[in-house]
C-alpha cells in the first residue's frame, strides 16, 4: 500500500517538475528577443532565423494576426513581453503608434527605407509590401469581363461569384485603404456589397483555392499567394490568373507591412539591430530569394525577379500612417462580417 | 443550475462507464454492489464516527476549486456589466448573431438525431445480434475517438475540396462525435434485463415493437446523455468548422479576437454560446424526464440472446464496414497519402519538440484536473448534500463551456489584474484544469464510490485517522478510477486548440497548434505528422478508458 503511495507521489513530483521545467524554459529568463511575429510564420522564421546566424541573438517568436497583437500589446501596456513587432500590413501599427507604445526607429534603418513606405515620424518601419489583386478562374472569366474597379463587385451582378477572407488583417487593410480614399459612406455601402454578393473563406489561401476549384469566379486577395502556390506544387492555382487594377483604384492598393521596437523593451539594442537587420541588405534578400514572394521595399533593394514591379502597379496614393483600423473593425462589425 | 450539472456529468460519465447513468450517478451504492440490494442510505452518509473535521477542510477545499470555476463565467457577467446595456443590445442583437444562432441550431438538431439512429443501430449490431466480428466493430467503432475533430475534416476535405458548410458539417459532425453516443448506448444495451423484453413478446409484440415499446425507452437515459456531450462538443468546437468553412459562434469569437484581441464583441458572443450550453443542459433535463430505470430487487439479469440475422446478415454488416471506411480509413488513407508525399522532409526537429510539450502540457493538465477533482469527487460521494450539490455544480458548468471563452476570460484578467501570470505555463494549466474538470470527476467519482465506506471504517478501528483512513484506502482503491480521470482530460488537452492558441507562453507549440498553423497555409504536406503524432498520443489513451470502461463494468 505504502509503495502504491509512493509510487504515486513520486509521479506527481516528476509531473510536477517536468512542469516548472517547461515554465522555466518558456519564461523570461533565456527567451532572449521576444517577436510578435503576425507576418507569415515562414517568413517571420526565415528573418529570425537568418538574424540568429549573423548575431548569435536568441529569439523568441510569439504566432499571431495583426490586430490581435496590436489590441494585445495596448492590454499589456509598459508590461508587454514584446520586444518587437512585425505585422503584415500597416493599421496595426497605426493603432500600437498611436497608443504611444513605441520607440522612435533609428535613423540608420530609416535611411534604408523610401520615404513613401514608412510613416513620417519614423515610429516604425515599412519591411515588405504586398498589392491587391483579383485572383479569378482563367476558364470562367475572360478580360473583357473582369471589374474595372474593386468598387464594381458591390454591384448586384457579381452576387455569389466572388470571394474573400473579410476576418483576415489582409482584407481589413484593404478597407482601411478604401476608407481613406473614398471615405465612410462609400466604404459601407461597399462592405454591404461584400455581405450579400461574396463568399466569405478562412484566410487568403483558401479563398484562392475555392477560386481554382470553381466555387467562386474570383477573389479578392493579395498577390503573393498564387505565386508562393505556383513555386510548391501548383495544385491550388493552376486555373487561377491574376488580375491587377491599376489605375489607382482602391483595388490595386499596396499594403505596407511594419516592424516597430517597443519603448518598454528590455532589449532596446538587439530590437533595433533585429529592425535594422530585416530592413537592410539580407533581411530584404530574404523577400528576394525566399519562397514568401512579398515585395522588398529597401532602397534599392530587388524584389523578386517574378513579381510585376512595385513601380508598374499604378496603386493609389495612400498614407499609410493614418490608416483607421478601429473604425474598420466598427464598419465591418456593423456589416455582419465579423 | 445543481440539476444541470448533475446532467452534464452523467453525460461525461457515458463516456467509459459501462453501467446506466442513473445507477451511476443517481445511486453510486448500485455502482458500488454491482446489481445487488442497495445499501441503506444512512450508512453512507455516517463516513466518520470521530468528528467532521476532513469533512470541513475537504470543503474547503472544494469551494475554492468551485470558486476558480466561476471564474469565466463571472468575467462575461462582469464586462457585460461594464460595457452596459446599449452596448449589449448592438452587440447582441445584430443580424449576425442570428445568423450564427441560425447556424447553431440547424447544426445540433440535424446532427444529433442522425448521431443517435446511427449509434443505436451499430450498437444493437454489436450487442443484440450474431453479427460476425461483434468484438472488432465494437472497437471500430469506438476508435474514432483517437481521431481529434479537426483532423477528421482536415482528411474530409483534402478528398473531397468542395466540402463546406451545413451539410459537410453534419457529416464530419456525426462522423467525428457518434461514439460519444455508441459507447452509453451499447453499454446500456448489455445491461438490460431481457425479462422486459421477454414479457413484452409475451404479450404477443413483434420484435421491431418489442425494440421500440421496450428497448428504446430504456436507452432514454443513455441516449440523453450521449446527445448532450456532443451538442456541447457542437457548440464549442472550432477547428472542424473552419476547415470546412461553416460558421458558428466559436469561429466568430475566434475571428473578433484575432481582430481586435478581446473586444466586448467577442465576449458578448461568448455570453451568447454561455446562454446556448445553459439551454443544452437545461433541455437535457426536460428531456430525460424522471422515470426510474433502475432495477429493483436482488438476483442479477441474465445475459439477453443474440438475436440471429439470417439473411440480413449481408446488409447488417454494411454498416460497421462502411462506418469504419468513413470514420477510420479516410483519416488513415489521406494521411497516409500526404505523408507518403512528404517524405522524410516533413518530419523537421518542430515535431519531436511539439510532441514532448504536448505530453508534459497533458500529462501536467491531467494529473492537476484530477486533483483538483478529487476533493469533490470525495464530497459528492462519500458526504452528500444540498451545499454540496451547488458546488459540484460549479465544477461542472465550467466544463461545458468553449475553450475560447475560458481563454478570453483568462486572458484579460492576467492582463489586468495579475501581469506576472500571463501568457505563462501556469495560466495554460489553469484553463485546462478548468476545461475538463468534470472529465477528472466523473472517473474519480465512479471509483471512489466503489471504494466500500466499511474498510474506511475498519481502518479508522484499527486506529488511523480519518485522513490517513481516506487516503491509505479510498485513494488507493480509486487509484485506477483517477488513473483514466487523468488519461480521459489529457486526451482533450492533446486535441484543444483554441484556449492554446491564446494562452500558451512564448515559444510553445503543442501539436495541435502547428497543425494548425501550417493546415491555415494550406500546407497540408508539412501537417501532416502533426496529426501523426496527436493520433499516436491519443490512442493508448483511448485504449486506457476503454480498458477501464469494461473493469468498472465489472467484466
Amino acid at each position: 500500500m505504502k509503495i502504491a503511495l509512493n509510487r504515486f507521489s513520486l509521479a506527481l513530483a516528476a509531473s510536477l517538475l517536468s512542469a516548472t521545467a517547461l515554465s522555466g524554459s518558456a519564461n523570461a529568463q533565456d527567451e532572449g528577443l521576444v517577436v510578435y511575429n503576425a507576418q507569415h510564420e515562414s517568413l517571420g522564421r526565415e528573418w529570425i532565423d537568418a538574424f540568429t546566424k549573423e548575431t548569435g541573438i536568441k529569439v523568441t517568436m510569439r504566432q499571431g494576426s495583426d490586430m490581435q497583437f496590436a489590441n494585445q500589446i495596448i492590454q499589456e501596456g509598459d508590461a508587454s513581453p514584446a520586444d518587437v513587432f512585425l505585422t503584415e500590413n500597416s493599421p496595426a501599427m497605426t493603432l500600437v503608434d498611436g497608443a504611444g507604445l513605441f520607440a522612435p526607429i533609428e535613423k540608420e534603418t530609416l535611411d534604408q527605407v523610401p520615404d513613401q513606405y514608412r510613416p513620417a515620424d519614423g515610429m516604425w518601419t515599412g519591411i515588405a509590401a504586398r498589392t491587391t489583386v483579383f485572383a479569378y478562374d482563367k476558364t470562367k472569366l475572360t478580360e473583357d469581363k473582369l471589374p474595372k474597379s474593386l468598387l464594381d463587385l458591390q454591384d448586384p451582378a457579381w452576387k455569389g461569384r466572388w470571394g474573400a477572407a473579410p476576418a483576415g488583417a489582409d482584407f481589413q487593410a484593404i478597407v482601411a485603404a478604401l476608407l481613406q480614399l473614398k471615405g465612410e459612406d462609400a466604404t459601407k455601402a461597399w462592405l454591404k456589397g461584400l455581405k450579400d454578393n461574396a463568399t466569405p473563406y478562412k484566410g487568403n489561401s483558401v479563398a484562392m483555392k475555392a477560386v481554382n476549384a470553381g466555387e467562386v469566379e474570383g477573389a479578392v486577395i493579395y498577390h503573393y499567394y498564387w505565386f508562393g502556390d505556383q513555386a510548391k506544387t501548383g495544385e491550388n492555382s493552376k486555373n487561377v490568373g491574376m488580375h491587377y487594377f491599376k489605375n489607382q483604384d482602391p483595388g490595386a492598393f499596396v499594403s505596407v507591412s511594419g516592424g516597430g521596437v517597443l519603448k518598454s523593451t528590455q532589449h532596446m539594442k538587439e530590437a533595433q539591430a533585429f529592425l535594422k537587420f530585416v530592413t537592410g541588405k539580407a533581411g530584404q534578400g530574404v523577400l528576394k530569394d525566399g519562397t514568401s514572394y512579398e515585395y522588398a521595399i529597401g532602397k534599392d533593394a530587388p524584389s523578386n525577379d517574378k513579381l510585376t514591379p512595385l513601380a508598374d502597379l499604378n496603386a493609389p496614393k495612400v498614407e499609410a500612417s493614418t490608416l483607421d483600423s478601429k473604425k474598420v473593425v466598427e464598419l465591418m462589425t456593423a456589416a455582419g462580417l465579423i | 443550475m445543481t440539476t444541470s450539472g448533475n446532467r452534464l456529468s452523467k453525460a461525461v460519465a457515458f463516456l467509459f462507464q459501462r453501467v446506466k447513468a442513473s445507477a451511476l450517478l443517481q445511486d453510486n451504492r448500485l455502482l458500488a454492489s454491482g446489481n445487488q440490494a442497495p445499501v441503506a442510505p444512512r450508512a453512507t452518509r455516517m463516513v466518520l464516527p470521530r468528528g467532521r473535521m476532513p469533512h470541513a477542510s475537504v470543503i474547503l477545499l472544494a469551494t475554492v476549486v468551485a470558486i476558480f470555476s466561476l471564474v469565466p463565467l463571472g468575467f462575461i457577467g462582469w464586462v457585460t456589466y461594464d460595457v452596459g446595456w446599449e452596448t449589449v443590445k448592438t452587440l447582441v442583437f445584430r443580424p449576425r448573431v442570428g445568423e450564427l444562432l441560425v447556424n447553431t441550431v440547424l447544426l445540433e438538431s440535424i446532427t444529433i438525431p442522425v448521431s443517435i439512429a446511427l449509434a443505436v443501430t451499430l450498437a444493437w449490431l454489436t450487442e443484440r445480434t450474431d453479427i460476425p466480428f461483434g468484438r472488432l466493430w465494437a472497437w471500430l467503432a469506438i476508435a474514432p475517438l483517437a481521431v481529434p475533430a479537426f483532423v477528421h475534416s482536415y482528411a474530409w476535405v483534402s478528398l473531397v475540396p468542395g466540402m463546406r458548410g451545413l451539410q459537410s458539417g453534419v457529416f464530419v459532425s456525426v462522423i467525428a462525435y457518434y461514439p460519444f453516443l455508441y459507447l452509453p448506448v451499447a453499454a446500456a444495451l448489455r445491461r438490460l434485463d431481457p425479462a422486459i423484453e421477454d414479457a413484452a413478446a409475451s404479450l404477443g409484440l413483434n420484435p421491431w415493437r418489442v425494440f421500440f415499446r421496450a428497448v428504446l425507452p430504456q436507452l432514454r437515459l443513455a441516449i440523453c446523455g450521449g446527445s448532450l456531450l456532443i451538442a456541447l462538443h457542437l457548440l464549442s468546437e472550432y477547428g472542424l468548422f473552419v476547415m470546412i468553412r461553416f460558421d458558428t459562434f466559436a469561429t466568430a469569437i475566434v475571428d473578433q479576437f484575432q481582430s481586435s484581441y478581446n473586444s466586448p464583441a467577442s465576449n458578448m458572443l461568448g455570453g451568447v454560446l454561455v446562454a446556448c450550453c445553459l439551454f443544452l443542459l437545461g433541455f437535457e433535463v426536460l428531456v430525460r424526464g424522471n422515470e426510474r430505470y433502475a432495477r429493483v430487487g436482488s438476483g442479477s439479469p441474465r445475459p439477453a440472446d443474440r438475436r440471429r440475422l439470417g439473411w440480413f446478415v449481408a446488409p447488417a454488416m454494411l454498416l460497421p464496414v462502411v462506418l469504419a471506411a468513413l470514420t477510420l480509413g479516410v483519416p488513415l488513407v489521406t494521411l497516409g497519402r500526404w505523408l507518403y508525399l512528404g517524405g522524410t522532409d516533413i518530419w523537421r526537429i518542430e515535431v519531436g519538440s511539439a510532441f514532448l510539450q504536448t505530453i508534459v502540457l497533458a500529462v501536467v493538465g491531467g494529473v492537476l484536473a484530477t486533483i483538483a477533482a478529487a476533493p469533490m469527487a470525495w464530497l459528492s460521494v462519500r458526504a452528500p448534500g444540498r451545499f454540496q450539490r451547488v458546488l459540484e455544480a460549479c465544477h461542472y458548468y465550467v466544463g461545458s463551456l468553449p475553450g475560447v471563452v475560458v481563454a478570453l476570460a483568462l486572458v484579460t484578467i492576467t492582463v489586468r489584474l495579475v501581469l506576472p501570470l500571463y501568457q505563462t505555463f501556469a495560466t495554460l494549466i489553469v484553463a485546462y484544469v478548468m476545461l475538463f474538470l468534470p472529465r477528472a470527476m466523473v472517473g474519480l467519482r465512479a471509483s471512489i464510490a466503489q471504494a466500500p465506506v466499511e474498510l474506511e471504517r475498519a481502518a479508522m478501528g484499527l486506529g488511523r485517522t480519518p485522513g490517513q483512513a481516506v487516503r491509505q484506502i479510498t485513494m488507493r482503491l480509486a487509484a485506477p478510477g483517477a488513473a483514466a480521470s487523468v488519461a480521459l482530460a489529457a486526451l482533450g488537452i492533446t486535441n484543444e486548440l483554441t484556449a492554446t492558441l491564446m494562452l500558451s507562453p512564448n515559444g510553445v507549440d503543442t501539436l495541435a497548434t502547428k497543425f494548425w498553423s501550417l493546415t491555415s497555409e494550406i500546407d497540408y504536406v508539412s501537417a501532416a505528422p502533426y496529426a501523426f503524432m496527436m493520433i499516436v498520443l491519443s490512442l493508448p489513451l483511448t485504449l486506457m478508458l476503454y480498458l477501464q470502461s469494461k473493469r468498472t463494468a465489472g467484466q
